[in-house]
């Protein structure tokens, strides 16, 4: 079932320029710039984009808070501008940087407070505090007011806050910005049985490729307010010829070269007792190591992942020497 | 409207319960709050040192009119004080988080932080009306009592308009908040004192035009038992209520607007 | 002020020289920097104007109701007292009043202590900043008010060309003693966690008994006098309006000018009595 789609979504600023000492003229910013997007229920899809891409100004026009200036949008069926109240019931939204909690009054009272703003019945909202109270470690800053807890207990306050009326989608706008690594880890492990159960849909726009790796199937990576790769994390990898690598420590430097297709050698330590194999996803890390295995003796080896950063590095480049390509996305990747 | 009520209720509670990591500084926003109040007082008092009549009122007539706008005003800021931190809220991008909550924006805006400790110059503000009522020697009618339950309300109402239609200026220009402080501040001195104080074009513009003159004087006048020296028939102490209604559809029309904007531009 | 070189000592006259350039380049960076402020300036100038509207119809319905003969109010004639709430206003955004957290902003997130790594007394640094906002307030802050009340009011004129001058220097020790108490107030918070309560005594304060809501010489005699001289709060805006006014004799005058100077004199030593002080807890207790 489909929870959200948009359809030619676009936004447009106009910003103040200064033009020389005194004058200031007017200039258009297209913030997002016609954006197509279907999401089934029950998805996790991450939302990737560089600063300035367009990912909060998209977030905001899914919920509500800003009006798009062309295109269609229909969230749980609302439109979000108009239909805001109601859809406000049905959705939950985490900002990173900014708090939907009472920033004075304990955060116990900001969920006592929520249950009467969203008409929680006061079992289905107990049970959920309790279930959250467990999972993310709130017990002992519950009673603290919210101004005085560290970013990470307030993340955890935010994301408890967001979930306690079971809404159907869950935004998050940068969640784990600013974390530290405990609670970065604790809001993920969370996100995912949250994402596991299958009756919430997350939508969640980050900076942090650890996030979308740990959490998302999908992935929506824009720049410039236009969808650049929308799809699964391995057809990112796929699209831009990633490959795994395995760095193998000999005894003494092999004899031959490895003649294995979809394997090339990378590079090699002055000595020769370190070679960096790379694979073209043809061929299995495990083939490699038996081919070696039958030659020299293999002291140590590794296998690396294909670094994602360096992936959305060369889409972001990509799509900055592709940008005056108009409408599609660029479906080939460089050299392919 | 019943869970906006419930949010309130459940949000004045707790707050009044945390009111001890708070101690000090209620204290001394309670205290200042009283001594601001005080200062206007000081200063009419001061003047009639000086003078025996202010505007061609004594004394006691403008300490009436004092009382009937100060509480008009601490009424005002009790219900929808909050509002003065619009700009606040806009900068920082809070205002996203209401957006995002089921309920209307500027109950929401006015639920963040109710104001508790404005109760105190409220109280104050009262007593110096019931001191003024009984130092003026009033000669007292049920009609003029009505009037005096019914005129600080009105007042009230016609304060709160002038708050929210004043914060409105942050959605256009984020940094101007002062400009509402023109019209709510000074429209609140404007009504301590008779409108015979003032003189000219800026008599007709912020007695009538924008209507602070139904707020106080002309009330206290009829409660005083003083005919109009500008000439008035003594039922305009009655008008209160219907000028606090038509700004208040001035300022809900404003503050759609304004959300409107927000909602378009972003912040 | 011991200003702190990095390097060898030089010569005397060099040193000063040295000081002067940054003491004037930290104004000029002040006066940008307030003039940034563009929507707010515009909206204080503006309702600065409409309060001395409100406040000038008062004062002259007291002079119009009290001794009709004179035709004056505690010795200021309408147009005096006229003069002496529009150019008050004028004054508000000159020499500051309200509104400066900066110092308890700094103390409050920390930063301070890297006013402490700067090669800048920091008492100096805040002054000569302040000097550059009430620079720029002279000409955004000051003209229009007292330019609309001209304009709309019958204002007094000066009958002295020494009046002008001397309404300049008393202005300038005005700021530099609204600077002292303000920075005072803010330094408290190194002491107290919450100077919250002590900027709203000092708003208070600087209100009621300054002069903006009455002058002064409303009140009775002994009050009045008891104020002057033994608060700095008069001196930071009766003593520069009366000076404009003409209100006193030239000795008198001189006088209240020279009241207004000790007062500047004693607040700045002790901010840097207490600046000393302050640092030192710093450096022991940490931030």
């Amino acid at each position: 079932m489909t929870v959200i789609v948009a359809e030619g979504l676009r936004k447009e600023f106009t910003v103040r320029v200064k033009a020389g000492r005194l004058r200031r003229t007017r200039r258009t910013v297209r913030a997002v710039d016609g954006i197509d997007l279907t999401i089934e229920r029950g998805e996790m899809l991450g939302y990737l984009g560089p600063n300035g891409a367009g990912k909060s100004t998209t977030l905001k026009m899914l919920t509500g808070v800003l009006a798009p200036s062309a295109g269609k949008v229909r969230v749980c069926g609302f439109d979000p501008v108009p239909q805001r109240t109601r859809l406000a019931r049905r959705i939950g939204v985490v900002f990173g940087n900014r708090s939907q909690l009472w920033w004075d009054l304990p955060l116990a009272e900001s969920f006592a407070l929520l249950r009467y703003v969203y008409r929680v019945p006061e079992a289905e909202h107990a049970a959920r505090l309790r279930e959250c109270r467990g999972r993310l470690d709130l017990d002992e800053f519950l009673a603290t007011p919210v101004r005085q807890l560290s970013l990470g207990q307030r993340m955890r306050g935010e994301l408890t806050a967001a979930l306690l009326h079971a809404p159907e989608v869950l935004f998050l706008d940068e969640p784990t910005i600013g974390l530290d690594i405990v609670s970065k880890r604790a809001v993920r492990a969370y996100l995912t049985e949250v994402g596991q159960r299958g009756d919430t849909t997350v939508v969640l726009t980050t900076h942090d490729l650890a996030d979308i790796e740990r959490l998302c199937r999908r992935l929506v990576v824009i720049d410039r307010g236009r969808v650049v790769h929308d799809g699964s994390l391995d057809s990112l990898h796929a699209r831009y010829g990633s490959r795994r690598r395995v760095v193998v420590d000999f005894d003494e430097p092999p004899a031959s070269l490895v003649d294995l297709a979809g394997v090339t050698v990378e590079s090699s330590s002055p000595d020769g007792l370190r070679v960096t194999y790379s694979l073209d996803g043809t061929v299995t890390a495990g083939d490699l190591v038996a081919r070696l295995a039958t030659g020299t003796a293999l002291r140590d080896l590794a296998v690396v992942e294909p670094d994602i950063e360096e992936v959305v590095a060369r889409l972001y480049a990509d799509s900055d020497s592709q940008v005056s390509w108009v409408g599609s996305a660029p479906t080939e990747g460089p050299g392919a | 409207m019943v869970s906006t009520l419930a949010v309130y209720r459940r949000l004045v509670g707790a707050q009044a319960r945390s009111q001890a990591s708070y101690r000090v500084s209620f204290t001394l926003d309670l205290l200042g709050n009283i001594v601001w109040l005080g200062a206007d007082l000081l200063g009419i008092t001061v003047f009639f040192r000086i003078t025996p009549s202010l505007g061609g009122f004594g004394f006691a007539d403008v300490l009436v009119m004092l009382g009937l706008s100060a509480s008009a005003f601490a009424l005002a800021d009790l219900a929808v004080g909050n509002i003065e931190k619009l700009r606040v809220y806009v900068r920082t991008g809070l205002l996203d988080s209401v957006l995002i909550k089921p309920l209307g924006v500027l109950p929401q805006l006015l639920a963040l932080d109710f104001g508790l400790r404005r109760l105190g110059r409220a109280g104050y503000a009262l007593v110096i009306l019931v001191a003024a009522l009984w130092y003026a020697d009033i000669a007292w009618t049920p009609e003029k009592a009505a009037l005096v339950v019914v005129t600080p309300l009105a007042g009230a109402a016609f304060f709160s308009a002038i708050f929210v239609a004043g914060a409105t200026v942050a959605f256009w220009w984020i940094e101007s908040g002062e400009l509402a402080n023109a019209l709510t501040y000074g429209g609140r001195d404007f009504t301590s004192y008779p409108i015979t104080v003032y003189s000219g074009w800026f008599r007709r513009l912020f007695a009538y035009a924008l209507g602070f003159a139904f707020v106080a004087y002309y009330p206290a006048l009829a409660v005083l038992d003083e005919p109009d020296p500008l000439g008035l028939p003594a039922a305009t102490a009655w008008a209160g209520p219907v000028v606090a209604a038509l700004a208040a559809a001035v300022a809900a029309a404003l503050w759609r607007f304004g959300v409107r904007r927000y909602r378009s531009t972003g912040s | 002020m011991g200003f702190v070189t990095a390097t060898a000592p030089p010569t005397h006259f060099r040193k000063l020289q040295a000081q002067i350039h940054l003491f004037t380049a930290i104004a000029a960076a002040g006066f940008r920097r307030y003039a940034t402020y563009r929507q707010a300036t515009v909206a204080a100038a503006f309702t600065n104007t409409i309060f001395g509207f409100l406040k000038a119809f008062v004062l002259l319905a007291v002079v119009g109701g009290a001794a009709g003969a004179l035709g004056t109010a505690a010795g200021y004639s309408g147009p005096q007292l006229a003069t002496f709430v529009w150019v008050g206003q004028g004054l508000l955004g000159v020499v500051g009043y309200w509104g400066w957290t900066d110092l308890a902003d700094r103390i409050r997130t920390g930063e301070v202590v890297s006013d402490l790594l700067r090669p800048v007394h920091p008492v100096a640094s805040y002054l000569a900043t302040d000097l550059g906002r009430a620079g720029f307030g002279v000409f955004t802050r000051f003209v229009p008010p007292v330019l609309v009340g001209a304009l709309a009011f019958d204002l007094y004129r000066p009958v002295h060309w020494s009046t002008y001058p001397l309404f300049a220097l008393s202005v300038l020790i005005a700021v530099l003693l609204s600077f002292g108490c303000r920075y005072l107030v803010n330094a408290t918070a190194f002491w107290l966690l919450d100077a919250r309560g002590m900027i709203l005594a000092w708003a208070i304060a600087s209100t009621v008994l300054t002069g903006l809501v009455f002058p002064i010489r409303f009140l009775p005699d002994p009050v009045a006098i008891a104020l002057w001289l033994g608060t700095p709060f008069p001196s930071m805006f009766q003593t520069p309006l009366d000076v404009l006014l003409e209100r006193d004799p030239p000795l008198p005058r001189l006088g209240t000018l020279a009241v207004q100077l000790a007062w500047a004199a004693g607040v700045l030593g002790l901010c840097r009595v207490v600046q000393r002080r302050a640092e030192h807890r710093l450096v022991i207790q940490g931030g």
